[in-house]
């Protein structure tokens, strides 16, 4: 160990550089990982490697661009940055709706109410946070609004999975409740309030619980690159807070507004139960 | 000559149905369906299973719409009525009861909160409906999910009472229920349309409730029409060979 660190370039911070050399020898991690796997039959073997190979050449390229952003200093190239992890993280959000037929209206609807709720949630989350807290400079700065828009996304993007996942099959269990509310002359928005309710409860309890553990069960990801990369860790336990703070309303803002827009597409202007729950 | 199914002197039918067919997944349930529903006390839709039975009844408050075709409610089509005020007017009870969280007096509370302030001015005293259906005030502070599956359809029907409503539709409201229990539930709902001046439109496949509680029978088969007249008369002296096989199933 001790020759192996000598051996490296130790930068100005004090950080222990990551040579191509590293990542080949931490790739033997991935052959534990294969040879567990075969060991218990669990046939991960190959998914362990595509995935390995698939995160490094992802996680180069985007090391790449970022150089790119980074140095090219346009606001456009950093907002139209942004609307590609937007739109990336809508199309994970509404594939992952799977089980049900699908029908080519009804993925249309949830694409559009999901890249528009996560749009609104994120976005508003971001403008807050890099303008009003961090007031970054220029107000386009990369090196802020990409890794933060990109940890507001990911989360907003679960929430939205699991609400609209949540939604539809609390509305097809709860069939009989919801048109028993229609036949009283409840309106949509109050039939559904039940499932709906649940289904943004279920989408919001993870937020809730990483507020809950966070600091005593793991450290984040973010701030332990920051420790890593030689901050003091009080800075970056305040990078975290703000990091933390502005999932959970990121998160909170995309998933309501996902289930209460969603939830209108299962009923039809007369305030009837579609026949089929759809996607 | 009438067509078979519509009443036959001036008075305006409660609801008619003209030409309805209805499409589901592919399927078609309801072949261009005329019929008339008069104004009587308890009507029954009769006929094998597949019939169309749910499928039609559940076209009378617009729980469904159909695919083609024109509901009417008394003389006027079914779409001109606000959605929510047809609802209210024209109750509609589940063939399983879904009993909404909370007390027997929660579930009643919703209907009237969702009726407006018109509702609440107009609601009769929760234990008066209750006593309609045959339960005792006891039962206000009970949790609804704890009920028998008999009480629940009691407490169904008593919700859909406290809109004050013209009509009931009963969609096979005794199926799921033990023959002494539902025979029970048929008297208490037999005597409703003199108590409360409504009329009771009910879905059944037990054909003495239709010919004990019934004053007007319609019967379906495979989506069409097969024959509608009085009961009495149906149970009798029907005039189409299949009704008279069907119904004499009942004995």
């Amino acid at each position: 160990m001790l020759l192996l660190q000598a051996a490296h370039a130790v930068s100005d911070a004090g950080t222990i550089d990551v040579t191509w050399t590293d990542l080949a020898l931490t790739f033997a991690l991935i052959l534990v990982a294969v040879g567990l796997s075969r060991w218990q039959q669990l046939g991960l073997e190959r998914g362990f490697v595509v995935g390995a190979v698939r995160a490094l050449v992802q996680l180069v390229a985007v090391g790449y661009i970022l150089i790119y952003l980074f140095t090219a200093e346009h606001w456009w190239l950093v907002l139209l940055a942004l609307v590609v992890m937007l739109l990336s993280a809508t199309s994970a959000a509404v594939q992952r709706r799977r089980g049900a037929k699908r029908v080519a209206g009804e993925r249309r609807a949830l694409w559009t109410i999901s890249g528009t709720s996560m749009l609104v949630g994120s976005g508003v989350t971001l403008a807050y946070v890099t303008q009003l807290v961090l007031r970054v400079q220029p107000w386009y700065e990369p090196r802020y609004l990409i890794p933060l828009f990109g940890m507001i996304v990911g989360n907003a993007m679960n929430g939205a999975a699991l609400a609209a996942e949540r939604l539809a099959s609390e509305l097809e269990s709860h069939r009989g409740e919801v048109e028993a509310y229609l036949a009283l002359g409840a309106t949509p928005a109050r039939a559904a309030a039940e499932p709906s309710r649940r289904a943004m409860y279920a989408a919001l309890i993870p937020s809730v619980n990483g507020l809950m553990t966070v600091g005593l069960v793991q450290l984040p990801g973010m701030m332990t690159g920051q420790i890593l990369a030689g901050q003091s860790p009080l800075l970056a336990v305040r990078y975290q807070i703000v990091v933390m703070f502005m999932l959970a309303g990121g998160t909170a803002m995309t998933t309501v507004m996902m289930v209460l827009w969603y939830r209108r597409t299962f009923f039809t202007a007369a305030s009837q139960l579609a026949a089929r729950v759809p996607v | 000559m009438t067509t078979p199914g519509t009443v036959p002197d001036d008075t305006t039918p409660l609801f008619s149905l003209h030409d309805v067919s209805q499409e589901r997944g592919g399927a078609t349930i309801l072949h261009g369906l005329t019929v008339d529903v008069p104004h009587a006390a308890i009507t029954a839709l009769v006929g094998p299973s597949g019939a169309g039975k749910t499928s039609l009844l559940r076209l009378l408050n617009r729980l469904d719409d159909p695919t083609s075709g024109e509901v009417q409610l008394e003389g006027k089509p079914i779409t001109s009525y606000a959605i929510g005020a047809l609802r209210r007017r024209v109750g509609f009870v589940f063939q399983r009861p879904a009993m909404f969280a909370g007390t027997v007096a929660d579930n009643l509370h919703v209907a009237v909160e969702l009726g407006g302030a018109d509702a609440a001015a107009k609601a009769l005293p929760m234990e008066r409906i209750l006593a309609a259906v045959e339960l005792s005030a006891d039962y206000l502070n009970r949790d609804a999910a704890r009920l028998s599956g008999g009480e629940q359809q009691r407490v169904s029907i008593a919700r859909a009472l406290m809109t004050r409503p013209d009509v009931l539709l009963l969609d096979e409201p005794t199926s799921a229920l033990d023959p002494e229990v539902a025979d029970r539930l048929l008297a208490t709902v037999a005597r409703l349309p003199k108590e409360y001046g409504i009329s009771v439109i009910m879905v059944t496949h037990r054909l003495h409730e239709a010919r004990e509680a019934s004053t007007w029978t319609i019967m379906l088969e495979g989506g069409r029409l097969v024959e509608a007249g009085p009961t009495s008369e149906l149970f009798t002296a029907a005039r189409n060979a299949r009704t008279r096989a069907y119904l004499a199933t009942a004995d």
